[in-house]
């Protein structure tokens, strides 16, 4: 489907939000995403979901190689492809207490659609939020806005706690009810060891891969889990803590 | 306007509706394609490459983009055959009933022949694929395709087995695909697809090692077009079997140069990977393109550039 491009904002030096008019699409889940065609590359790039209304969708991406920086000087009207809805995102649980969400980097866009839907749900939300330094933080007044207490690590220690995300979870008031984590995979991996024993369903994990399709057909993504190989782009990006082998 | 009789073409007495196949490991078992389009207006499916066993494939990544294509090295992963029978096609014959080809490989003789039997017991099966050619199993495949004697081996035996037409899918990496491809036909083949991927490589310049956790993978997408169309032209004329034309075909006109070389169908692969109505709309555009070029009948047209 074609959407037009409304904005296409730097947050900071290498993170931009692209804003598209979306007339008529399909509400995203949280923590889908798109795969965006791009003029001159032969593959789309995959985007998750940052935010979305009845008619626009907001990407948040970052800066890594020629196919991005294409994508970064996109102007306003410019029409850009993208097969949307794709994958299986976050699923929201029903529970007391609060969720812990809980971002690395450009993994945390993903998560501002999902804290959107656990609050319209009346879920209380902390989040923990890990960057390399100050000058990478986006959308943080946005996230606090929507969540009980946001905790930022930054690796240099430039503002929050100095360190990583698992640095923070001393500082969680007590056990959550539920985890939901989207960032690089030595974050997921050391998340997954220090995170609090949660039931069976209630700690998800948003993996990002080099796929082709995005839609399941190719297979170029396929990771080992305990219930079988499952594709990141189709069965996930979303798996559960239980199905995860490292 | 041109009628649905002259898009047809025939494979060892098959009607194909129209020449277009969507090609092994792009289509899966054609589950995903379901939910976007008919897929009863392909002229047929090849299905993702089988094997005896089930395999997980190789370690990611897996892909890496090129100019023009990408590179694959997914290395045969599927569910194994006895998996493919009992529950791929049942659920393909819930939204497909066109001719089939089992795109099948291996690592023994034994397992291509064992295979081959299994696919006997299919009715949804039209034709084997015997796959002699991924570049991304190591001692398999590839193993049989780059050698005219290890080909013609393989295609004896299956022939042998096999109750269904059977196709040897050839590889584009080796020195001389004409002397394959004869090797093949004096062995029996019905028919030859070709080409498979071209061996490549990327290297990532930050870790300075290969993107590919494999290092190596098959090469496919409209940089590959030419070369492939150069093959089929070659084997074409050198053969009187049957050749399945493949390799970057992405749009109708693609088609049209492929059954002009002398291929009597065409598949399409990468293409469906980043348009997922790729087949469809070049099924759709084959009228308008042939009317453009004074073309009443595809058959008329299979191998005419030779003439």
């Amino acid at each position: 489907m074609d959407y037009t491009v409304l904005r296409n904002n730097m947050l900071t030096p290498n993170i931009f939000e692209l804003i598209l008019h979306a007339p008529g699409q399909e509400p995203p889940q949280p923590g889908q995403f798109v795969n965006v065609q791009i003029d001159g590359q032969y593959l789309r790039r995959p985007i998750s979901v940052c935010d979305w209304t009845h008619d626009t969708l907001t990407l948040i991406y970052k800066v890594v190689g020629e196919g991005t920086a294409k994508l970064a000087k996109l102007r306003q009207g410019t029409t850009l492809n993208l097969l949307a809805n794709l994958g299986n995102g976050f699923t929201v649980q029903k529970h007391r207490g609060y969720a812990l969400v809980v971002g690395g980097g450009v993994g945390c866009p993903p998560l501002f659609g999902l804290i959107k839907t656990l609050r319209a749900q009346g879920r209380r939300v902390v989040a923990i939020f890990g960057f390399n330094t100050a000058a990478d933080i986006f959308y943080l007044d946005r996230f606090c806005t929507l969540c009980q207490d946001v905790h930022i690590t930054t690796v240099d220690g430039s503002t929050g706690t100095r360190g990583f995300v698992t640095d923070a979870l001393p500082l969680l008031p007590r056990r959550p009810a539920a985890l939901y984590a989207c960032g690089p995979m030595p974050m997921l991996r050391a998340l997954y060891d220090a995170a609090p024993a949660l039931p069976p369903g209630f700690a998800q994990f948003s993996f990002e891969e080099r796929m082709a399709c995005g839609f399941g057909a190719c297979m170029g993504c396929s990771c080992q889990t305990k219930e079988g190989s499952k594709r990141i782009c189709k069965d996930g990006p979303v798996l559960l803590k239980e199905e995860i082998v490292w | 306007m041109v009628t649905q009789a002259e898009l047809s073409v025939s494979l060892s007495g098959i009607t194909l509706k129209n020449p277009v196949i969507p090609a092994s490991g792009c289509f899966g078992y054609g589950a995903e394609f379901a939910e976007l389009y008919d897929l009863n207006m392909l002229g047929a499916f090849s299905f993702k490459g089988t094997t005896l066993a089930p395999r997980y494939g190789n370690p990611l990544p897996r892909i890496a983009e090129t100019p023009g294509g990408l590179l694959n090295a997914v290395g045969l992963q599927n569910p194994g055959i006895e998996a493919v029978l009992a529950r791929e096609l049942p659920r393909l014959a819930q939204y497909y009933s066109g001719p089939l080809l089992a795109n099948i490989s291996g690592f023994s003789l034994e397992e291509y022949v064992r295979c081959c039997e299994r696919a006997n017991e299919s009715d949804q099966i039209s034709i084997v694929e015997l796959n002699i050619s991924c570049p991304n199993v190591h001692g398999g495949g590839l193993a049989f395709g780059a050698d005219a004697a290890c080909a013609a081996k393989v295609t004896a035996a299956c022939k042998k087995t096999s109750k269904k037409p059977l196709y040897i899918k050839l590889s584009p990496n080796v020195t001389d695909i004409t002397e394959i491809a004869r090797a093949c036909e004096a062995a029996g083949a019905d028919g030859l697809s070709l080409i498979n991927t071209l061996l490549g490589m990327r290297i990532d310049l930050m870790r300075r090692k290969p993107i590919l956790a494999n290092a190596m993978g098959g090469l496919s997408g409209p940089a590959v077009f030419p070369v492939a169309l150069r093959m089929v032209w070659q084997t074409a004329g050198a053969v009187k079997i049957p050749v399945i034309g493949m390799g970057g075909i992405s749009c109708a006109r693609d088609v049209l140069e492929m059954l002009l070389a002398g291929a009597t169908a065409v598949q399409v692969g990468a293409a469906n990977l980043v348009n997922p109505y790729a087949c469809k709309e070049i099924i759709e555009e084959l009228p308008t393109e042939m009317e453009r070029y004074g073309i009443s009948s595809l058959r008329e047209i299979i191998g005419a550039a030779h003439r």
